[in-house]
């Protein structure tokens, strides 16, 4: 199992996804954005957060014409699992690769904190080690969280269950921190292989850290 | 010549700034504001001298970066 972790200048998110995906066993490899291509072992790609060329302009819309986005998209179009976290979530957006878009949180301040996520779909390889309604606790640090997308948009992601996980409190009631539509903290594309998330399931790797509820979401690309 | 492209969000996508500015105004009795949007001015130096031209690149850099057509629109103006 090799992941490979692009970073751009700005990301700060590489050492973490790298550290956690270690601690499971898999074998990683950090890819600058200026590469062209991707390792050909690379059995899962993951988008790591931070600020991506200091979110100018918006949040990951610089990074979508880095080099190595090219290879991502190809990587993507044949079937092979892409993960983006928080700033990563917001480069697949603005790439085309997930569809809607992270705006400015709703109360404009940047939130830096652990929150309850309930599970709404595991029907995937992301979240399969886990059942509907879980509800796991993982830190969330974004400024543009508050993710968007029309009503026809948001009716084909019911359709296609590629809703992943929801803000919530820890009884798993709806709990908006950012004014996402519909609580939305993390949704996949239809054929379900390109994943975006806005918490950060690396930094909740140890008890002794908070939570390791992390654990459970990134063993499911694991065990694929 | 120059291009002045003006880029907000769309009409129905929430403007929390422009809600925020708003508050700040009514808050000082500015009076009568029934709406603040609040967006980005984005000024380009072009070498190009026809002004279709220029329009037909500029929208292209709007679609393609200076905005994000799922959230936000734009206004471009050419000046010779």
């Amino acid at each position: 199992m090799k992941v490979t972790i692009l970073q751009f200048p700005g990301t700060n998110c590489e050492y973490d996804t790298q550290h956690a995906f270690e601690a499971l066993g898999a074998k990683t490899e950090i890819v600058w954005h200026k590469s062209e291509t991707i390792p050909s072992d690379t059995s899962l790609l993951v988008v790591a957060g931070g600020f991506s060329y200091g979110d100018y302009l918006r949040s990951g819309a610089i990074a979508k014409f880095s080099p190595v986005m090219k290879a991502v998209a190809e990587y993507a179009k044949n079937g092979g699992k892409v993960l983006g976290i928080c700033n990563g979530f917001q480069v697949l957006t603005e790439a085309g690769l997930l569809p809607g878009a992270l705006k400015r949180n709703e109360h404009l301040h940047f939130l830096s904190k652990h929150h309850h996520l309930k599970v709404v779909n595991n029907d995937n390889v992301f979240l399969k080690k886990l059942n509907k309604n879980d509800i796991v606790n993982i830190p969330i640090a974004h400024h543009d969280g508050n993710y968007y997308i029309n009503e026809q948009g948001l009716k084909e992601l019911y359709e296609n269950k590629q809703i992943l996980l929801k803000y919530s409190d820890k009884t798993g009631a709806d709990k908006n921190p950012n004014g996402s539509v519909d609580s939305i903290a993390g949704i996949c594309n239809k054929e379900k292989n390109v994943f975006g998330l806005m918490p950060h399931p690396e930094r909740a790797m140890e008890l002794l850290l908070g939570s390791d509820d992390g654990i459970k979401m990134l063993e499911g690309f694991l065990s694929a | 010549m120059k291009a002045i492209v003006n880029v907000s969000l769309k009409a129905g996508v929430l403007d929390s700034q422009g809600k925020a500015v708003k508050h700040a105004l009514d808050s000082l009795h500015f009076e009568g504001i029934s709406d603040v949007r609040v967006g980005k001015q984005i000024i380009l130096k072009l070498n190009e001298t026809d002004a279709d031209k220029a329009m037909s690149d500029v929208t292209k850099m709007c679609e393609d970066l200076l905005a994000n057509t799922v959230i936000e629109e734009y206004e471009i103006e050419i000046i010779a």
